[in-house]
Parts: structure tokens; sequence; C-alpha cells
């Protein structure tokens, strides 16, 4: 099996899919000869032709507003949005047109799109190229939203979202794009959508977390293992609809729960792990809920490096849930 | 297109007869944009700063057109206009402060490197998101109307963000709201790795004015002097009341569109060459000495001051005390509000027991 960092698999999957099925076309802002400012376009104008791989002008609202209408007739579209915190003058088509257009139909039209962008801080952009914004897109109902943190689901993932018959959001970690390698299965094959993974088995607390934070969780899970806490860990994979059952099972079998994510705090992810916990498994739990974020502040440049959850942050919370 | 100067520094309209001083200072300040760039760049390369977008090419285009701004007038920049920031009284010290992102930056760090900012010359900075400048200056010349004041405001974009939802929105409104406005469209060929031809199907940007009731007209973007009059001209009419006008300065980005860019991948050399040979300083330079007004030789001691004055101010920016911890919490709103202070207080009390506050980070009363 050929070891791939995350980007590499996503490039992988592009052209899994694309070889796969005539329909599927890749389209953004310097996806073409450039191959992405991230690479994770490249060689597919090459391969594929201009015709199924191409460059856009710059604007998010025209290249998610014709995916809608492509995929509305026969393509299956696969827009980049270069960094995820240039996504919002596409917010009205993501959210009022590709999530709501099968409803609004009554299923007569439909969306089976995908809009891949990378999110997420850690390589020192400020506050336009590091943001994490899937809480926002987690409260549109229409809407899939996966964020993958391993190569080998990215490639699975990607492909599975492509194949989807709904408009999925795809947010890649961009700060593990080239943090690690790993083998990843060639040719085709699916990741399922809306189920978790569990990175580590441990009995005494059970961390949720997703995207970068996940190597984040699992350091601080190994430090919590040398002064004998054992932490389960749990890899969402999918936000929107969300493996409940999985995560229910997860919360019960410690009792003791940290949510991570890098996003603000207030309304974020976290807070409807917390909540469907809370909801449903309050007689297992034998500590409140802990919450590891972002502050509720717009994403800094110079002091990121606190802004964003790290080991000990984690490790702080471990610790004082398993303590209580 | 509008040129007065030719490649080889000849006139070729009509000579706007500007004072020696004032030829010698538009040298100066496209030399220190071309310089600034030089030094960024080697730190870049050598780790001191993250990321750099230069103007390599586009001087003319920048320190042309802002000369013809005054002092109450603003400057909307739209990304790679920091030289023209450096003319109107940024101080080079703030310039370097915000590429390095340490404590003495007036944004506090925060934004990434090339974003400059500086109230006292009306400069705010852009975002970072293409376009979205643009009706923020429309939204200001309409304020400065209002108040029965006669600022002009120019705006300013590139070829790409032309393409944004912000030009479209900006140029209609103030072509119905008539404000003092000048939409200034640095056309430098690309949008990254995307050309102008590919951006639009317009034969000229300038035609876009023309939806919008907007008079456009497309000047040659390496003639300083050509930009000078094409935006006076702008601004003049802004500034009576007769509404706004769009600007094309046509020029050419000659470096990768930042420091984590390589162009060819996606660009011939021979176009970068066949502009290079229209390079904007030479061909002032050639004017100037022409004229008479600079001797032969001379840029290069003009180029060796600045650089002595460049690098003295790096080298105090090199030392900048440490960012106080506290800004991470600051500025969101007027007050921090109690929940950011729970959260901050929570933050210190792991950063203290790693060593990692200083003095004056501590908690905030709750
Ligand atoms: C809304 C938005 N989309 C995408 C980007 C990424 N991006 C930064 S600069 C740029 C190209 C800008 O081209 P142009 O407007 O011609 O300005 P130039 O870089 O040539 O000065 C792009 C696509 C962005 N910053 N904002
Ligand atoms: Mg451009």
């Amino acid at each position: 099996m050929p070891t791939l960092t995350l980007v590499q698999a996503v490039n992988d999957a592009l052209k899994t899919a694309m070889r796969n099925d005539d329909s599927v076309v890749v389209f953004g802002e310097d996806v073409g000869p450039k191959g992405g400012v991230f690479l994770a376009t490249e060689g597919l104008t090459s391969e594929f032709g201009e015709q199924r791989c191409f460059d856009t002008p710059l604007s998010e609202d025209g290249i998610v507003g014709t995916a809608v209408g492509m995929a509305m007739n026969g393509l299956r579209p696969v827009a980049e949005i270069q960094f995820q915190d240039f996504i919002f003058p596409a917010f009205d088509q993501i959210v009022s047109e590709a999530a709501k257009l099968r409803y609004r139909s009554g299923g007569q039209y439909t969306a089976p799109m995908v809009v891949r962008t990378p999110y997420g801080g850690g390589i020192r952009g400020g506050l336009y190229h590091s943001q994490s914004g899937e809480a926002y897109f987690c409260h549109t109902p229409g809407l899939k939203v996966v964020i993958p943190s391993t190569p080998a689901d990215a490639k699975g993932l990607l492909i599975a979202s492509i194949e989807d018959p709904d408009p999925v959001l795809f947010l890649e970690p961009k700060a593990l794009y080239r943090a690690v390698k790993a083998e990843v299965p060639e040719g085709h094959y699916t990741t399922p959508l809306s189920t978790l993974r569990t990175v580590r088995k441990g009995t005494d607390v059970t961390v949720f977390c997703y995207g970068a934070m996940v190597p984040v969780c699992e350091k601080a899970a190994e430090q919590a293992a040398a002064s004998g806490t054992e932490c389960a860990i749990v890899d969402l994979r999918t936000l929107l609809p969300l493996d409940e059952e999985g995560v229910l099972e997860a919360a019960k079998q410690t009792g003791r729960v940290v949510v991570v994510h890098e996003a603000p705090r207030f309304c974020g992810f976290g807070a409807e792990i917390s909540a469907l916990i809370a909801e449903n498994a309050i007689e297992y739990m034998e500590a409140p809920i802990a919450r590891v974020t972002g502050f509720d502040t717009p994403f800094p440049n110079t002091l990121e490096h606190h802004y964003m959850p790290d080991h000990r942050r984690v490790l702080d919370a471990i610790e004082h849930v398993a303590a209580y | 297109m509008e040129r007065v100067l030719a490649t080889d520094g000849t006139l070729v309209a009509e000579d706007p007869a500007l004072s020696p001083e004032r030829l010698r200072e538009l040298l100066e300040h496209m030399l220190r944009v071309r310089c600034v760039d030089e030094r960024m760049l080697k730190l870049q390369r050598a780790g001191r700063v993250g990321f750099v977008g230069t103007a390599k090419g586009l001087e003319a285009t920048l320190i042309g057109s802002a000369a013809a701004l005054g002092g109450r007038d603003w400057l909307w920049s739209g990304l790679r206009e920091g030289g023209a920031a450096l003319m109107r009284g940024l101080p080079l010290a703030e310039y370097v402060a915000q590429m390095y992102c340490n404590a003495n930056d007036t944004a506090k760090g925060r934004q990434m490197c090339n974003h400059f900012q500086h109230k006292g010359s009306h400069y705010p900075s852009w975002s970072s998101c293409i376009g979205t400048q643009i009706p923020h200056g429309v939204g200001a010349a309409f304020a400065t109307k209002q108040r029965g004041e006669d600022a002009v405001h120019g705006i300013y974009f590139g070829d790409g963000a032309t393409s944004s939802n912000g030009f479209h929105s900006g140029m209609n409104f103030a072509g119905v709201w008539n404000v003092p406005a000048v939409f200034v469209c640095v056309d430098n060929g690309w949008a990254i790795s995307v050309p102008s031809s590919a951006q639009t199907a317009s034969e000229s940007y300038a035609d876009k004015g023309v939806a919008y009731g907007v008079p456009g007209t497309e000047v040659d973007g390496n003639d300083v002097l050509a930009c000078l009059g094409a935006m006076g001209a702008a601004v003049e009419r802004a500034r009576a009341g007769e509404g706004p006008s769009l600007l094309v300065l046509r020029t050419y980005r000659m470096l990768g569109h930042s420091s984590s860019d390589d162009p060819s991948k996606y660009r011939d050399d021979a176009e970068v060459s066949a502009w290079a040979a229209r390079d904007p300083i030479e061909r002032f330079e050639r004017f100037l000495v022409a004229r008479g007004v600079l001797a032969e030789g001379e840029r290069a001691s003009l180029e060796a001051e600045l650089l002595a004055e460049i690098d003295a101010v790096i080298h105090e920016q090199e030392a900048a005390p440490p960012m106080p911890l506290k800004t991470l919490v600051e500025d969101v709103y007027a007050e921090v509000p109690r929940h950011l202070r729970r959260q901050y207080n929570a933050f210190i009390a792991v950063a203290e027991r790693h060593g990692e506050a200083q003095p004056g980070d501590g908690a905030f009363p709750l």
C-alpha cells in the first residue's frame, strides 16, 4: 500500500472519482495548472483536461452557485474554496440553495455536490486563513459536514462524499495536510459517512474530537496514560448527520467526557455533543462534561499557539474530569 | 490607453510640467517600494517574517495614482498598496513592525504580514477577503458627502477582485449615489495563477464601468506620470461632485503572487521578460536623466541611502517587547465581556504554571 500525506490522499481521491465517473468535474480558484494553493488538485488538468478540472473567476458565490446548477443537471461538481475563510460569499448558495433544494422541490431536484475547503489554524495565517467555521454549517439542515483526520479517511470519505446524493461540505484540516504520511489503499473505496472512528480505546475518559485536534488529543492521551488514566479517543469524522448512537455508546463506556475543537466555544460543535449526552446519558455521567476549545475571539496571528488547544490544555481537562 | 512616457522615457503626451523636486520625489517613492520589497523578501527567506507579497513591477501604478490623493483623502487598500501608504505617511517602523507582527504593530500582531494600516493618513488595512473593501469605500464616500466634507476615496483592488460580489455592489451603489470615489483597478495580469484574460470576457476592465454608469479609463500602469495624471483628473471630478470614475492601471506582477507561490508552474518566462523591458522605474529614470533632473548613475546612490534607512529600521524592530497575552481577548468588543475574562483567566492560570506569562499578563477581575 502506498503511503501518502493527507493532501496527497485528497488528490488521489479526486483522481479516483474522476476516473470512475466522467460527470465528476473539479473547479475553483487556481485549481488548474497551478494545482491548487496546497496542491490538492495537482495533475488533474493534465490528466483529465480543461473540461474537467478548471480555474474560475475569483468569486466564491459564482463557484458554489454554478456548482448547484451543474449538480441539478447531471454533473457531479467538486468545487474548491481556497480557504474556508473565503467561503462566506458562497454562504447564501450553500445554506439557502444547495441545502434546501431537495426539500423545497419535494425531492424533484437535488444537488449532489461537494464543496472542499481547507480549514483551521496552525499555519500563522491570521484571522482569515485559519478559521474553523464548521458550526455555521452544522446549523444547516440538508447539508452534510465531513472532516477527515487521516490520509486513508480523507480518501475514503471524499469519494463517499462525491458519490453521496446530497450536498457535502468537506473540510480539510490544513494543519494536517503534510503532517504525517500513512498507508492509503489504492483504487476505489469509500468510508461511510456518519460513522465515527475509535482512534484509541480507554476505560477512564472519552475524548471526542475531529480534524486537526485528533493528533493533539492522542498526544494528551499518551501523557494521561503515563500517569494511569486511560482515554478513549473518538474521531467524529462526520459532524452532520452525526453518528449519535456511536457518540452515546462511547460516552457511556467511561462516564467521563471531554470534547475538543479549535473553533470558538460558544455555540460550537462541542455544545451539541455535550447536549446530546446530557439529554440521553446523563445518568451514566460521573463528572461534568468538559470542553477544550478556541477562545470566543477572532483567530489571532502572533499568539495563535495560545489560541489553539494544545495537548497540555486537553490533558488538563482529562485530569480534571478523571479526578472529579 | 493613456500614456505620457514611452518605454524609452520620451514624452508622448503633453508635459505635465512638474517641478524637478516633485519628479525626484516620485522616483524616490518608487525606489522605496522596490527596496522595501527586496528587504522583506530577504527577511522572509531568512525566516524572520512569515510571508511577503511584493509590489515589484507595480511601483508606478501605486505611487503615481496615490500621489494624486491629498492628505484628507482616503486610500482603501485592496492588497499591495503598502508602498503607497509609506508615501502617504505610514512610518517605516510601523510597516516593518506589521511585517514582523510584533508588539509594536498598531494592529497588535493580529493580522498576517502585508496588512498595513495607518489611521493618520486614512488608510484602513484590507481584511484578506478579496473585494470586501470596495463597498466600504463607497459607504465612507457616502458619509463624506452626507457630512458635507470634500475628501475623495481612492478604492483599490486587483483584476481578480473585479469578479467579487463587493466590486459589483460597490460600483453599482457608487453610480446610483454619485459618491466622491475613484475605483482603481490594478490590473497586474494575474490573480494568483489565473490570467486577466480568464477573469473576464470583457475586452477591457474599463468596460465594466459602462454597466454602472461610471466612466472607465485604461492607463499605462508602468508610466508614473500617466497614472498621476489620470488619477488627478478622476480625483478632481469626484471632488467637484461629478461622480465616481473607474481607472484601470495596466501593469504586471513581476514576481509570484507571494513568497509561497511558484509562478513558473503557470506562466511563461517570455511574458515576464517582455514586461521586464517595460520596467516602470527604468522608464521614469530615463526620462529624469534626459531632463537633467537626475544624474547618470544617481539612482544607485539613492537606493543605497534607502536600503541603509530600511536596514536601520529592521534592526530596531528585531528587538520588540513580547506580545501582551491580554491582546488575545481585547478589542473583540469595546469592553472585555465577562465570558472572555473568564476564558482568559483559565488560560493564564495554565500559562503561568508553564512559566509562559510575563508581568502584566495576569488575570482580569471578574
Ligand atoms: C474572497 C477571497 N477569495 C480568495 C482569496 C485568495 N486570494 C488571495 S489574493 C487572490 C488573487 C487576487 O488577485 P487580484 O485581485 O488580481 O490581486 P493581485 O494579487 O494580483 O494584486 C486570491 C484568489 C481571498 N483572499 N479572498
Ligand atoms: Mg492581479
